[in-house]
């Protein structure tokens, strides 16, 4: 058996959740949380498809989708934010839209296909074998998810901007009293998780299975959510629980190449069930969550008097 | 306009002349029914400790915060060293050199020392720089701390240097805070007293917010008394006597109580041996081996500064956090009650009155019937057969509010719309219509105008001379001075041995406050 | 020379002294208005005649008396869910997998119905509905061990059970419970009579399902008003510290809040398959038990409101198949409808806690 084509695809699987998370950690790290993911993901998804099939152009396509994913979760802040409404029902409402939007302006999408995003041609290293293709050999995408989980890494721990915004996830009233606009600093933040949800659709619409699906991410944005939570809120182990489950994805289209017979459903169902049991490996450890979780996430901000 | 006019002049400020540093006049401030601060004149003068003397909700804290930027006034001028402005925020404010210690910090539990100085830093970030100047200022001022700890692993008072600190590392011309002695031991305010006098010295301005009289007149040289939100006289309180202050601030005679002689009774109502709890908030305290009785119709009273300890040992009292311990540690009328939860403990005859009121004690959204029925449901009349018996709970409200002079527009109201003195009336009042036979009590009179708080002790010395012995967690040492029996103190999770109150000094309480025993 | 603070006029929002009970009621009201208000807009997009399009959408399918009996048809599962799921919201439970608990209902139930195709008795059906019912309360069940037990988020985990469940239909109609004498399609035999709800209107599809509907609203509402449990739901979902303070066991009610929603989804996925449908499919539900989410909180928690609010969100299911028939709308429609209507009841609810003040211009005079 080839380990290198599956070692493709997990990146390939891996790439929409790591999108989605980093945007997921940047906004939750603000004091937000933002349960529309997958709304604002299926809202990315069929813009940048949308956008690809109408210019032919990816470039045009992934700045559309990520945009459309910033317009729509602009609607989430406007409402969690200026008009203070609860943050779970405003999520769960974002993630109802997006899929009843999406799949409104897919239906005149559906059954067109797409020519994937080109690979990066990166000179002469594409061309080393097996190292090559392993890291070479893809499209500006995934190199993008790496370099935002970096930058997002380095933000938040390294720079005045970051910590910033960690003081507002941590206590919005203090920074408040220091002076810090709360609602400046999570309006950026829901916005930027607006706009890398919009990429991690565009991924999927554009290069995972270049064609437009209903629903076709399929729980994908709230795995994402469940991952910010399994890498505790740092950038480092949410890359590491993206691949872990981009592998798990990758896992159920191996498995009956492998020989084993199960019904494909079961097989389905892994990711789903590995986010449950990897939830309940996580939280069980009250403390780790109550240390590492920013302090006023999901909490309405009032500036007190 | 006239009340500015009919200001009365006490005490005559025949210091030298300095130039002002901070000028107000008639700000003005008001919040949806309330006018937090009406026309109000102050000046401050550089190098001067300047107190902003009141009451709870006499509008000190709405004012300080239009100093540091952080509200804007309805109507008022405000000139800094002579020249009028206005302030958008309280970066302005700190450019400016204005720089402010609040009464509930303005920290991050979850950052470290060295990372909640920086973030007031107005520049670009560098850790290793702001720690090295970190190190200096705090040998300045002889602020001892570590700039790489995490917020959430210090104490109370080693906050408070975090935020005095983060204020000095900007060399301000005026400093401003509000109620900084409510969190320190009786020696860790000479200390702070210490700091804020070299500090005027050097000519920095401090304009200091307290109610507490002795505080004022050993410190300030000068005083603005405010009450209801006005200025109601300006004075110089070292020739003022703590009485006439005090009658400017409140507005009336307050009497004093008297706490009865203790009848000597000897049955024990609560016996704690040797509690040992693990605290289950990583920022929190754990406690150990705590041991000490309450009897009949006794006041105790654990003194300490708040976050050693206090939130885990009402927990751990109240059964809101059962220990897993195998051997029995908490007694109530020689009855084990360890594993017990609150509601059976509750039904043995004892109450609760926690620290945090809205979103504890009570419910903020809830209406002041349903609040009456958060603690009484258990009672019989109140449910039968799991249904609510509306007019019982009615006639319960109605008791409440009568008995305990609490003030409201109606039993629907939200609980929300009460002041603190009047919630804390409503929810020591539900409790005390139980007849409770043992009451344990944290911080009862904290944040509440002095009427009240009269009122409240006034309230627990009464049910304790019907016989129910009580326990109140208190950080105000005067209050634990006028009604307790025995006092013993709470430091870093443990609980020095009780003292009777006759035999004890305000000096050998606050060391023990500091976790020093009296040689 | 001293500078007066100048400000202009503006509005802020400000916390009302008490909870607007105008504004309770007002704010669904006037999102659906503003709902209506878009349609016209996506409509116009569309290309379509916008009032047509609105007139078949919402008026057109009540001027038939087969039409309302669909109307209270499609209203059955959404206000059953959608009562169960305003508990756990009350409670501050969100359990958003009723989807899942739904399909497990029509599995269980729809199981036992196979097992009995061949006994004529007519305990088949109670047993049919109380399987059913135990199916979506065991799938409650889960996320409210797991976070009882474990202080796993139940918006986490309840979700993705319901994919689970989703595939765990799919898997037993493609194999194991596949008609034989279905011509390969994945669809189960259809269930024999005794198991099938009985039908309240000739030549409707309308069955006694509506009247459990009925039963769960009063009944729910006695034990949220009424009662020491409704209390102690409350009290948890406002303060949970609160209710710890009380005496109330808050893992209990979290148990409680998952097996009422649970159960009330089961035996709506039940009573969708035994009563309206007649025979377990692929996909029993079009997404009940994501829009039951709405109707809770468009009914405001309240079971009595959740009634009104299940008949308006059955009305956006009814309307948007006549729409799709008639003038050729999309069918998905309905979900952005759905969608930007809670949007704009998200929105409106702000002013029942809060309001719009106007601050005037102030120039040193203090205004009274």
């Amino acid at each position: 058996m080839d380990l290198l084509p599956v070692a493709l695809t997990i990146i390939t699987a891996s790439t929409p959740l790591l999108l989605a998370a980093t945007g997921e950690l940047v906004t939750e790290k603000a004091g937000v949380l933002n349960l529309g993911v997958e709304g604002m993901m299926l809202v990315g998804a069929i813009a940048a498809f949308a956008a690809a099939v109408s210019t032919g152009s990816g470039l045009i396509a992934i700045l559309v989708g990520a945009f459309s994913g910033v317009a729509v979760a602009a609607i989430f802040a406007v409402l969690t934010l200026t008009c203070l409404a609860n943050q779970v029902a405003t999520g769960l409402a974002l993630t109802i839209f997006g899929v009843g939007l999406s799949a409104l302006v897919g239906s005149n999408f559906v059954g067109i296909s797409l020519e994937p995003l080109p690979q990066l041609n990166i000179g002469v290293l594409s061309t080393i074998p097996i190292l090559g293709d392993l890291l070479f050999g893809h499209d500006v995408l995934v190199y993008l998810s790496f370099l935002m989980i970096l930058l997002v890494g380095y933000f938040l721990s390294k720079t005045r901007s970051g910590l910033i915004l960690r003081a507002v996830g941590e206590s919005h009233d203090s920074a408040h009293a220091l002076g810090y606009s709360v609602l400046t600093v999570r309006y950026l933040a829901v916005l930027f998780g607006g706009f890398m949800s919009g990429l991690a659709g565009s991924y999927l619409s554009l290069v995972y299975t270049p064609l437009w699906a209903e629903n076709m991410t399929a729980g994908r944005g709230w795995i994402a959510l469940a991952l910010v939570v399994f890498g505790t809120w740092r950038a480092g182990r949410i890359a590491f629980g993206a691949y872990l489950f981009g592998a798990i994805t990758i896992l159920q289209l191996h498995v009956q190449g492998w020989g084993i017979n199960i019904a494909s459903q079961f097989m389905t169902m892994l990711p789903y069930l590995a986010t449950v049991i990897v939830l309940v490996f996580i939280s069980s450890d009250k403390m780790k969550i109550r240390i590492n979780a920013p302090q006023s996430i999901g909490k309405v901000f009032y500036p007190p008097r | 306009m006239s009340q500015n006019k009919a200001k009365s002049k006490i005490g005559q400020l025949d210091e030298p002349e300095l130039a002002p540093l901070l000028k107000l006049s008639g700000i003005t401030k008001s919040f949806p029914g309330i006018l937090a601060n009406d026309a109000i004149d102050l000046t401050v003068k550089q190098g001067e400790i300047h107190a902003l003397l009141g009451e709870n909700g006499a509008g000190k804290s709405t004012l300080v915060k239009i100093i540091y930027g952080l509200l804007k006034p309805d109507a008022g001028t405000f000139e800094w060293e002579e020249g009028a402005l206005s302030l958008s925020n309280p970066a302005q404010a700190r450019s400016l050199g204005i720089g402010m210690v609040f009464q509930h910090f303005s920290l991050f539990e979850a950052l470290t020392v060295c990372e909640n100085i920086a973030i007031a830093d107005d520049q670009k970030l560098n850790l290793k720089t702001i720690a090295l100047r970190i190190k200096e200022v705090s040998d300045n001022y002889g602020l001892p701390i570590d700039p790489d700890r995490y917020v959430h692993s210090l104490s109370v008072g080693e906050k408070q240097r975090i935020e005095i600190l983060r204020c000095l590392l900007q060399k301000p011309k005026l400093l401003i805070l509000d109620e900084p002695t409510s969190v320190l031991t009786p020696q860790e305010t000479l200390n702070l007293f210490a700091t804020l006098k070299n500090l005027a010295s050097s000519g920095c301005a401090i304009l200091y917010i307290s109610h507490k009289l002795a505080e004022v007149k050993s410190l300030c040289g000068t005083a603005t008394i405010l009450r209801n939100g006005a200025v109601v006289a300006t004075c110089n309180p070292k020739l003022e006597t703590a009485k006439t202050m005090a009658e400017l601030m409140i507005g009336a005679k307050l009497h004093n109580i008297k706490r009865p002689k203790k009848s000597g009774s000897h049955d024990n109502r609560v016996q704690i041996n040797k509690l040992n709890l693990k605290s289950n908030d990583p920022f929190g305290m754990d406690l150990e081996n705590i041991s000490f009785d309450i009897q009949k119709g006794e006041v105790v009273g654990i003194a300490g500064v708040a976050g050693n300890g206090q939130t885990e040992l009402m927990a751990a009292l109240s059964g809101e956090v059962i220990q897993t311990g195998s051997h029995e540690t908490i007694f109530f009328d020689g009855v084990g009650v360890s594993t017990m939860r609150v509601a059976e403990r509750r039904a043995m005859g004892a109450g609760f009155v926690p620290e945090e009121r809205y979103g504890h004690a009570a419910i903020k959204e809830m209406s002041l019937k349903d609040n009456a029925l958060l603690t009484t449901s258990q009672k019989l009349n109140l449910v039968k057969k799991g249904f609510l018996q509306s007019n019982e709970i009615c006639d319960l409200t109605h008791k409440i509010i009568s008995d305990f002079d609490v003030r409201t527009t109606g039993l629907e109201m939200e609980t929300g719309n009460l002041s603190g003195g009047n919630l804390q009336k409503f929810i020591l009042g539900r409790e005390i219509l139980q007849n409770p036979r043992i009451l344990i009590v944290s911080q009862p009179t904290w944040g509440v105008d002095a009427g009240a708080a009269v009122f409240l002790r006034k309230s627990l010395l009464d049910l304790a001379a019907r016989g129910c012995a009580i326990l109140i967690i208190s950080q105000d040492l005067d209050e634990i001075f006028e009604i307790c029996d025995r006092i013993a103190v709470l430091y870093q999770g443990t609980l020095s041995p009780l003292i009777n109150t006759e035999s004890a000094s305000v000096d050998q309480i606050g060391l023990l406050m500091g976790g020093k025993t009296t040689e | 020379m001293s500078q007066i603070f100048q400000f202009f006029p503006k509005f802020v929002l400000e916390p009302r002294l008490e909870v607007s009970g105008k504004w309770v009621i007002l704010s669904p009201i006037i999102a659906i208005i503003l709902t209506l208000f878009s349609g016209v807009i996506i409509f116009s997009l569309l290309g379509k005649d916008p009032f047509l399009a609105l007139y078949t959408f919402f008026v057109q399918p009540l001027t038939t008396m087969f039409g309302i009996t669909e109307l209270l048809v499609k209203a059955t599962p959404l206000v059953l869910i959608g009562v169960g799921l305003a508990i756990g919201f009350k409670a501050n439970v969100w359990n958003i997998g009723a989807e899942g608990q739904f399909t497990m209902g029509a599995v269980f139930g729809g199981g036992t119905a196979l097992l009995c195709q061949h006994m004529e008795s007519i305990l088949v059906l109670p047993l049919v509905l109380v399987l059913g019912t135990l199916g979506g309360l065991f799938w409650g069940a889960i996320p409210a061990f797991l976070k009882t037990r474990f202080n796993a988020n139940e918006i986490l985990t309840s979700l993705m059970l319901s994919y689970v469940a989703v595939l765990c239909l799919s898997y037993l109609v493609h194999g194991p419970w596949r008609d034989p004498a279905g011509f390969n399609f994945p669809e189960s035999q259809i269930f024999s009579d005794y198991a099938m709800l009985p039908i309240l209107i000739e030549n409707s599809r309308l069955n006694l399902g509506t009247m459990f509907a009925i039963l769960v609203v009063l009944v729910a509402w006695i034990l949220m008003t009424r009662t020491i449990i409704g209390f102690q739901l409350r009290v948890v979902g406002l303060a949970p510290t609160a209710a710890q303070y009380a005496g109330f066991k808050q893992s209990g009610l979290i148990w409680l809040s998952f097996l009422i929603s649970g159960g009330l989804a089961g035996l709506a996925g039940i009573a969708e398959v035994s009563g309206t449908i007649g025979q377990l499919l692929p996909s029993v539900s079009p997404g009940y038990g994501f829009t039951a989410i709405i109707v809770a909180f468009l009914g405001r928690l309240h079971p009595v409101g959740v009634l009104f609010a299940g008949l308006i969100m059955a009305l956006s299911y009814i309307g948007g198949e006549n729409a799709q028939i008639e003038i050729g709308l999309p069918a998905a429609v309905t979900g952005l409808f759905q969608g930007i209507l809670l949007f704009f009841l998200l929105a409106c609810d702000v002013l029942v806690r809060y309001r719009f003040s106007h601050r005037s211009v102030l120039t040193g005079e203090r205004c009274e």
